[in-house]
């Protein structure tokens, strides 16, 4: 049997020389296939003796199978290098950026007025609109602003003829509700309001968020409740505030809010022109000449009113410095608030 | 309003800072809007008596003076022209700093040795240059310091007076609010009757009797107009920002600010006969004191005499009857001039005066007697001669205490906290109120200086005031806890918004008025609403479309090396009918340019088309469930011809897409295309509540077509016809190739079709599918002459 270890050899030396899954195979036909030479030599048991042959057999079937598993071994080897390999190709540069589409941004004072939105629609506050061309009862005389009133001259009014006026407040819509429903009410008006005023510090076209509360109990100190929890949460900071005594045709008594300065927290800097407060709304109690005109009892029901700049709060919020920014849409702007 | 602190301190002087007076004059209501100091920081500057100028050895310009200290005598070269003996002038001593930390020391001019410097107004920040020296009164010691000579350590504060508040456009009403947030009274000044020394007379006719409710005048004969104001007066109304002219004006204008009375003086001689106060006739020529020739309306009220009008009542004085510096008699007017009938009337001439503005806010009614005896008083003081006595003409116009009851309970209401009583009455009763007890509160009547108060509220807010607003509770929200209604059918502008900024749309807001010349390019044929008094010429039309500030937003940032624009604009447009109702419609616009994504290593900068407008906009569409919008080609004036199309819903128009016109394009120099769509948010703010199906188990069936037909026609009209004939068992349809091109007809484009069919309850069969499609096949080539292609 010396014969059968040399083939034994020499089969497990192309074994270790196959490189790929089909020169293995072929070694395995070449062996152990039907007409592979260890087959063969299982065939020629038979011209041997029976007491030959049990020995013989024994060991072509050992060789056999060393050669099965050395075949098996190097096939899972070869395959393992394959894979490894196709893996390797397939290897990215996972720093690249993704695809997908870029997304845009809200404008900072849709994001403003949308905040705003959320803070009052969470304490039940409904948010309604109205027409921005009003006709001078809503604009004016509804809010006991009647004509020459000295208060018109607080509104620098863009006239479309002698009774229609582009709306100076977003106070008209409040107007509207109250002719509209029955107290009590709880409404914020957003919209663009707009006034014949262009320099630094005023673009004729702007923004304003007004609230209406009537109800059948409400108080000057409730007032205050409101505006000093809406303007601490907006800030997210526990800041001062101060009402200060104020006109307004449409309330009474009315009040101008200042906050300490959220840029300098008081100190005094040229946001606040070194007072280290900043005006930054407007409110009162609902004036009831106001009530009357809308039907509304007013030793019935009381209520108040409030209403502040958007762009104004935006600056503070974001620290924008240039109102005109709101209305170029200059990308490198709008982008900052995406 | 600005007022001297040191006047005010005449009238009432708290123990505070100027600091905490302001602060405390805020915080009632008076808003101080800035502090300054009356003139420039400086210190070592005395009162220098000139003992003699002689002429500089070595400079023709300058002049050697001594100057005296009244103890000593010191040598200083000076160059201003006025410099002579006698005069008393600034002078700051060595070792003196004046503004701009400007410091004297010893100097040589010319080889002449110089101990100090004598100054002009501008020097010290007093005032304009005079081109010489400031000549001080005679009356001041040598050797006073400057500051307390002139009494210049003082501030002047001004006021943002809000409209209600004309009872402190004077230096009175603010005294008298400083007073009771102080608890302490205010000095008045003498205002009592001055005896007549003559009886000159001059007769008063109210005609206006609504306008002018009060008139109340006197003649002072014999008056030397040459003798100046003293300079306490000048410095007073320096300090109030006017200049010096004569006595009478100045006396006149020293009693509106002190006092808020408007006062005017005539040139007696001027006068013919008595002073009728009337209504202009229509056209009534009058030449006002600043040289204005008006032509008066009739609705305007005058001061005439019996031939002619002499001023513009409560607004201007006329040139012609002015006190003059040849005036030796003049006639003094004090009048009350009813508001309502007031407002408005200068701003009509286009004019805005200090008595004007006082008149329109109302000024006090029963103080025209005071004021002119407090006038003449300083006038005869200064420029002597003999007053006659007054003359008084009233009309039943003048208005009388409005008489307020205000109910205790009501403070508590309002306020959130009660007040005490006595508190109540001290309070109004200093702002000057009559207050009486009565049942549940009190009786009050306002003082004739307050037309502000007229119902119980403006007493609330009085108390309000003086007690402090932030002494005022605060009470915490509470609320009965209710869950707000919100219909799951409603689409919030929100949702639209962050469908548009996901796709990669910036949101702008725009101006809503436009350049009329920019919107008639994109819309011609479309009406806007213009503004009578805009604030710029291309600022004019309120704008019909977002698509004028949108495109004007893409120009802005082409230009500004962004060459990929996403926009999107919310909001109302407003549009004219035929029949001049005006609709304020509520639109979604976007507009993009560019390449079709951003720069990026997978993609090559592909230009964006219309149906990657297309695409958004269906996106924003697809939002609106259960609602079938259509697409059609449309002409519109702004877009390209060929790529423009109208969207429909229910066979209504509520929205546009397409292309920018080329010429557009070309007009804003944009040098890309551009594509644009605008749609109504009533279209697309509603959708359906999902309303569930139970899904088939059984396998899909999918069959492709591919189709000639003409080039023409629109693949859309292909969809809606198989999807008519095909049967209920299709379940989806789409159109996945079109090919036009090498190998086909050139008037004709084949279009492929994939159709999944399935049955909600079993498998179909293959003859159920084949029947579909031949139905399909068979109407498509009736309809639009269709043929299969292989």
């Amino acid at each position: 049997m010396e014969n059968l270890d040399a083939l034994a050899d020499e089969a497990s030396q192309k074994i270790q020389a196959a490189t790929d899954p089909r020169a293995l195979d072929d070694v395995r036909v070449e062996y152990l296939g039907k007409k592979g030479s260890i087959t063969a030599l299982l065939k020629g048991l038979g011209g041997l003796s029976a007491e030959e042959r049990p020995k013989a057999g024994a060991e072509i079937n050992r060789v056999k199978a060393l050669l099965s598993d050395q075949i098996q071994a190097r096939k899972t080897l070869l395959e393992d290098a394959a894979v490894a390999e196709k893996l390797g190709k397939e290897t990215i540069d996972v720093s690249l950026p993704g695809r997908g589409v870029d997304s845009g941004g809200l404008h900072p004072v849709t994001r403003t007025i949308e905040r705003i939105e959320a803070f009052f629609g969470s304490i039940g506050f409904e948010s309604v609109e109205g027409p921005e061309i009003e006709d001078d009862y809503h604009n004016f005389e509804a809010l006991n602003i009647p004509a020459h009133h000295p208060a018109r001259a607080m509104h620098d009014t863009f006239y479309v003829n002698d009774a229609t006026v582009l709306r100076t407040h977003t106070s008209p819509v409040q107007v509207r509700v109250m002719e509209n429903r029955e107290p009590p009410l709880k409404v914020i008006c957003p919209g663009r309001v707009y006034r014949c005023d262009s320099d630094l510090t005023h673009t004729p076209m702007f923004h304003q968020v007004e609230g209406l509360l009537i109800s059948e109990d409400s108080s000057f100190a409730d007032l205050k409740g409101l505006v000093e929890s809406f303007l601490r949460a907006f800030f997210e900071k526990e800041l001062a505030v101060r009402f200060r005594p104020s006109y307004f045709p449409f309330t009474e008594p009315s009040a101008e809010v200042d906050i300490q300065c959220v840029m300098c927290g008081g100190d005094g800097c040229r946001v606040c022109s070194q007072t280290g407060w900043i005006e930054i709304m407007g409110c009162g109690m609902v004036h009831p000449k106001v009530f009357e005109s809308s039907n509304i009892d007013p030793d019935k029901f009381s209520g108040f009113a409030f209403g502040m700049g958007v762009e104004r709060l935006s600056m503070l919020r974001y620290g924008v410095n240039d109102l005109r920014l709101f209305f170029e849409n200059d990308l490198q702007f709008l982008r900052q608030f995406a | 309003m600005k007022f001297s602190e040191q006047w005010l301190r005449e009238w009432v002087s708290p123990e505070l800072s100027t600091q905490d007076l302001a602060h405390q004059i805020t915080m009632a209501g008076l808003e101080v809007d800035a502090i300054e100091a009356v003139v420039g920081e400086f210190s070592g500057v005395i009162v220098g008596e000139v003992l003699s100028a002689e002429q500089h050895p070595d400079a023709d310009k300058l002049r050697v003076c001594q100057v005296s200290d009244g103890k000593a005598e010191f040598q200083v070269v000076c160059g201003a022209p006025n410099a002579r003996a006698g005069i008393k002038v600034p002078f700051a001593t060595v070792g003196a700093v004046l503004p701009g930390d400007f410091k004297i020391k010893k100097a040589k001019l010319r080889g002449v040795e110089s101990f100090g410097m004598l100054c002009g107004p501008d020097e010290l920040g007093l005032g304009e240059s005079t081109g010489g020296l400031l000549e001080l009164s005679a009356t001041l010691a040598a050797g006073q310091d400057l500051r307390e000579a002139l009494d210049l350590n003082d501030q002047l504060i001004e006021l943002g007076l809000t409209p209600n508040r004309s009872d402190c456009l004077s230096l009175r009403g603010i005294a008298r609010d400083v007073a009771v947030l102080n608890e302490m009274s205010i000095s008045e000044p003498d205002c009592s009757a001055v005896a007549p020394a003559c009886d000159a007379l001059v007769d008063i006719d109210i005609k206006a009797v609504d306008d002018c409710p009060r008139y109340v005048g006197r003649v002072i004969r014999n008056i030397d107009i040459s003798r100046p104001s003293p300079s306490w007066l000048q410095e007073k109304l320096r300090r109030a920002g006017l200049r010096s002219i004569d006595a009478v004006v100045d006396v006149t204008n020293y009693i509106l600010l002190e006092l808020g009375q408007p006062l005017h003086g005539f040139d007696l001689a001027k006068l013919s006969g008595g002073i009728c106060v009337r209504l202009a006739t229509e056209g009534e020529k009058l030449t006002l004191l600043d040289g204005q020739e008006l032509a008066l309306r009739a609705d305007s009220m005058v001061i005439a005499d019996q031939e002619k009008a002499l001023a513009l009542a409560g607004i201007m004085g006329g040139k012609e009857s002015s006190v003059t510096d040849q005036t030796r008699d003049i006639f003094l007017e004090s009048a009350f001039f009813a508001p309502e009938k007031l407002a408005g009337r200068a701003r009509s001439y286009g004019l805005h005066t200090d008595s004007s503005h006082r008149f329109e806010r109302g000024v006090d009614y029963n103080l025209p007697m005071k004021a002119i005896e407090r006038a003449t008083r300083l006038i005869v003081e200064i420029v002597g001669g003999e007053p006659g006595p007054v003359a008084e003409r009233t009309t039943a116009a003048l208005p009388e205490p409005n008489h307020i009851s205000l109910r205790e309970a009501r403070i508590e209401k309002m306020l959130g906290m009660p007040v005490a009583p006595e508190r109540v009455e001290s309070i109004l009763e200093g702002l000057g109120l009559t207050v009486n007890r009565a049942d549940g509160g009190w009786s009050v009547s306002n003082p004739s200086w307050r037309f502000d108060l007229e119902i119980e509220v403006d007493l609330l807010e009085e108390l309000a005031r003086i007690v402090g607003y932030n002494n005022l509770p605060v009470k915490p929200i509470t609320d009965s806890l209710t869950i707000q209604a919100k219909p799951e059918a409603g689409i919030g502008v929100g949702e639209l918004r962050r469908r548009m900024t996901s796709l990669g749309y910036q949101e702008a807001i725009t101006y809503s008025f436009v350049d009329p010349a920019w919107q008639k390019a994109l819309f011609p044929a479309t009406a806007a609403v213009s503004l009578i008094n805009p604030i710029s010429a291309d600022l004019a039309d309120m704008r019909v479309s977002h698509w004028p500030g949108l495109l004007k937003a893409v120009s802005h940032n082409l230009n500004r090396q962004q060459p990929r624009v996403r926009l999107f604009e919310t909001g109302l447009c407003f549009l004219p009918d035929d029949a001049g109702n005006l609709k304020q419609e509520a639109t979604l616009s976007a507009v993009i340019t560019g390449s079709r994504s951003a720069e990026s290593w997978h993609e090559k900068g592909v230009g964006v088309d219309f149906y990657d407008a297309k695409g958004d906009l269906e996106s924003l569409l697809n939002l609106s469930a259960g609602k079938e919008f259509r697409f059609a080609a449309d002409e519109h004036p702004a877009l390209h011809p060929g790529q423009s199309a109208a969207i429909f819903l229910d066979g209504e128009k509520v929205g546009v897409i397409g292309a920018l016109h080329p010429s557009l394009v070309q007009q804003l120099d944009l040098g890309q295309s551009v594509y644009l769509f605008e749609i109504a948010l009533s279209a697309i703010t509603d959708r359906q509540v999902p309303s569930f199906k139970t899904p088939s188990r059984y396998p899909e069936v999918r069959r492709d077509l591919a189709v000639l037909i003409d080039r023409a026609t629109p693949a859309q009209d292909l969809l809606d016809v198989t999807r008519s004939v095909a049967g209920s068992y299709l379940a989806n349809l789409k159109l996945f190739d079109i090919y036009e091109g090498e190998g086909i007809d050139p008037q004709r484009k084949s279009l492929a079709l994939g159709l999944t069919y399935r049955h909600s309850s079993r498998t179909l069969t293959e003859e159920e599918v084949n029947e579909s499609i031949a139905n399909v096949v068979r109407a498509l080539e009736e309809r639009f002459g269709a043929t299969l292609r292989n």
